[in-house]
């Protein structure tokens, strides 16, 4: 894949930090607002592909490796997997316990406030972090699937 | 000693992401802490026998969120995932180093692990249906995992059925979700109690009945194992038949049935039905086949509809008001036989496996003389189809004639009658294994054949002591009552689980 | 009369499934499917003239700390939604294996028909 006209280059290079800036912030105000980690990270997601379609496979693949989506994938889940197990270890003892949550209470400065809802944010990150990585890398591996099969007939023709 | 209950999904699951992070080059410490995962899981599922209880994930109590229930037929089923899972990734050592990709492999069969630990604990439905499709789709995966012809297209067989599967067990949790405002099991059985079946319940539970059927590959649903079984690599196969099959298919289909809606007439009959066609069915068409791993598979149909079969005649006695005696008897003979089955059928695929690495065909008619170059596989080999065919002191024996005793006591000869005529097909399928494969005269081209010794042997000999050993669970009393009573009754009490779970702290 | 347009989605979608001969064709039948599911499952939620369920500072009682009960009985049911993000996600992950197996399929067969890839018998 080589890449598109001049035009879609000049305008995704604009675009395609707003749509980063965007995921991000789906991401971390998963809590308060609609959307959250799934949404956030295929957002992300979202701003690599636009690269790839206008750039070419070979410059995505340059911003973000093949291994490197693999690593963050496995990255994410791991995180998500601490936070649940960090439950066992602080506060109340059990699995996925929110164990930075304080009890609400009518008035407190921090309800509904970015910084509020315990480890909901830290799991809607690593979910963020997950779904991006593993959805940049379910295209990037089916777009080399395509281009493997077309050079594999160039060469039988 | 207490082991949280979270411990069976997140040890695996953890493993399982931490894999691809070592890369592709470090095989050996790969495979060293998969296997250390296993035996965690081993350990686990031996401390926890008889102990019971509800974990609230997250400490939200029952209604609101999602519950994990240990109680007897789960720790029954998660005895038998663990022990197969162990000897399987233990087999995997030895037989994966031929495949490239081998951490991505062993971080397939850990997810496959943990969804069905999840499956098994589950005390939600949806959260079911989520684990269902994680040890799904792990398993599609690994049926391909070879990425040759034969096994692209029955893993694409087996993903299509599945997801049919899938999609009808979705939509009837939906409506039972809408139909009784619940998706906790427990809860959602004491409304269901409440209203009686209405007409969407009813749909529900037919929907329930074709979608895990279909994962359990009852007769008219079976299309797709023979191939997705006999294409996958060995452990593989293994797990599929000794384990797969019975977590997604047989324990959710008896969870729901008895627990959730309650055993009926109708159902009994249903189940009954499904489990008879399944073993005669299974059975003749397992004789016909030339492919050892074909005719394996058939059999596990056929051995299959053994244990759905105990299970329904049990839910129809239950249901008739007959004797609770011959009901209980008849439901430990379908779940003995189902953990009896997970171990010998296992062993099973396992030396067809040995056999195929060692060879390089799948063919019994290029095969003959293989005892005097294979001699552990063919000691296990044979320990395991006497074993399933019913020889007496192994433990396919055992649990046929509890099933036979069940079926003349309860007043059902007829299906005493077809239970001893579908153990001689067995018996008749598996001596033509032995004279096929381990006797005869060696070919020409078969001649510089060897074992290969190490972790694949050791599963081997580990799961035929057990085939040995199984009966003891039977015939010792306390070993009986810690490990079968409680699965036995968890059945038998039919929807007074509802009544337990929510009094159980 | 709605839910029953559902069903009639999941059979046209089971129909193209179990029916068609292109690879292609099949998974997208499952995915009408499961479609057909999703919408069944937010319909369940659906309350006629329902406010979505977002609490605010507002909707919050003064003197318990809880959410007003008038707000409760006024929003739709959140908990399909939750349910339908997860099925759809389950989803998302069997449809990109399956499209890959289709992929795979066509570089060793050479064709998207299954009536000619039929190595397996039996």
């Amino acid at each position: 894949m080589k890449g598109m006209t001049i035009i879609v280059k000049s305008i995704s290079s604009w675009v395609k930090m707003l749509i980063f800036l965007f995921g991000i912030y789906i991401t971390i105000f998963g809590h308060l607002t609609p959307g959250g980690g799934f949404a956030g990270g295929v957002i992300l997601a979202c701003s690599f592909i636009l690269l790839m379609l206008a750039f070419g496979r070979e410059y995505a693949e340059e911003n973000l490796s093949l291994g490197l989506t693999s690593k963050l994938d496995c990255v994410g889940a791991l995180l998500f997997a601490a936070v649940a197990l960090c439950g066992f270890f602080f506060g109340a003892a059990g699995f996925f316990v929110n164990f930075l949550h304080q009890e609400w209470q009518a008035g407190q400065a921090t309800a509904l406030k970015l910084v509020s809802a315990g480890t909901i944010p830290l799991s809607n990150i690593a979910i963020g972090l997950k779904v991006g990585a593993s959805l940049f890398m379910i295209v990037l591996i089916l777009s080399v699937f395509r281009c493997d099969s077309s050079a594999g007939k160039q060469e039988v023709s | 000693m207490i082991i949280p209950l979270p411990v069976f999904v997140a040890v695996p699951l953890v493993t399982a992401f931490f894999l691809p992070l070592l890369g592709d080059k470090r095989r050996f410490g790969a495979t060293i802490l998969a296997n250390i995962a296993t035996g965690v899981l081993l350990v686990a599922a031996i401390a926890t026998i008889g102990q019971s209880g509800v974990y609230q994930v997250g400490k939200w109590p029952i209604p609101l969120g999602i519950n994990l229930v240990m109680d007897g037929l789960s720790g029954l089923v998660i005895l038998a995932v663990s022990v197969v899972g162990f000897a399987a990734m233990l087999f995997s050592a030895g037989y994966m180093e031929r495949y490239t990709a081998k951490p991505k492999y062993l971080s397939l069969f850990l997810l496959m692990v943990a969804g069905m630990n999840g499956v098994v604990l589950s005390g939600d439905m949806f959260n079911l249906f989520v684990f269902l499709e994680v040890a799904s789709i792990a398993s599609y995966a690994l049926v391909g995992f070879g990425c040759e012809h034969e096994e692209l297209e029955a893993s694409f067989k087996y993903m299509v059925l599945g997801s049919v599967a899938s999609m009808f067990i979705l939509f009837g949790i939906g409506l039972v979700y809408g139909n009784t405002g619940s998706l906790n099991m427990a809860y959602a059985s004491r409304s269901i109690a409440e209203t009686g079946l209405t007409r969407g319940l009813v749909f529900a539970l037919g929907l329930f009945v074709a979608g895990f059927g279909l994962k359990a590959a009852l007769i008219p649903f079976h299309a797709w194992l023979p191939d997705a079984h006999s294409s996958a690599p060995a452990p593989i196969s293994a797990m599929l038949s000794g384990v797969l099959i019975k977590t997604l298919g047989v324990y959710a289909i008896t969870r729901v049935v008895f627990n959730v809606f309650g055993i009926s007439i109708q159902l009994g009959w249903v189940l009954l039905v499904l489990g008879v066609l399944s073993m005669v069915a299974g059975g003749f068409l397992a004789i016909g086949q030339a492919d050892i791993k074909r005719l394996m598979a058939y059999s596990s149909i056929s051995q299959l509809g053994y244990v759905v079969m105990g299970i329904g005649l049990g839910g129809l006695i239950i249901a008739q008001g007959g004797s609770t005696a011959w009901a209980s008897l008849a439901i430990l003979g379908g779940l003995f036989h189902l953990i009896n089955h997970a171990v010998y059928k296992s062993l099973l695929f396992l030396t067809s496996g040995s056999v195929e690495i060692s060879t390089g065909t799948r063919q019994m008619d290029r095969m003959g003389g293989l005892g005097k170059v294979l001699p552990i596989t063919r000691a296990t080999c044979t320990i395991a189809s006497a074993s399933i065919a019913g020889v007496p002191p192994f433990s396919g024996f055992w649990s046929k004639l509890i099933l036979v005793i069940a079926a003349v006591g309860a007043g059902y000869i007829w299906l005493g009658a077809i239970i001893v005529f579908v153990a001689v097909l067995t018996l008749i399928m598996y001596l033509k294994v032995q004279r096929y494969v381990f006797l005869g005269e060696l070919p020409e081209n078969l001649s510089g054949v060897e074992e290969r010794r190490g972790s694949m042997t050791c599963a081997m000999v580990v799961l035929a002591y057990l085939c040995v050993l199984m009966g003891l669970l039977l015939l010792v009393p306390d070993l009986k009552a810690a490990v079968l009573d409680p699965a036995v009754d968890v059945l038998v009490n039919g929807i007074s689980y509802s009544s337990r779970i929510i009094s159980m702290p | 009369m709605l839910y029953a347009m559902c069903f009639f989605l999941f059979v046209i979608g089971l129909y193209c499934a179990l029916v068609k001969k292109n690879m292609v064709k099949i998974v997208i039948g499952i995915m009408i499917m499961e479609y057909a599911v999703d919408l069944f499952l937010i319909m369940l939620g659906y309350r006629a003239g329902g406010v979505a369920p977002i609490v605010g500072k507002d909707e919050f009682d003064a003197v318990s700390g809880m959410v007003k009960s008038s707000f409760i009985n006024a929003s739709v049911d959140p908990l399909p939604q939750a349910l339908v993000l997860t099925a759809i996600v389950i989803s998302l992950g069997s449809l990109s294996l399956m499209i890959s197996i289709c992929i795979r399929t066509y570089e060793k067969y050479g064709t998207f028909d299954i009536t000619e890839i039929r190595r397996l018998k039996g």
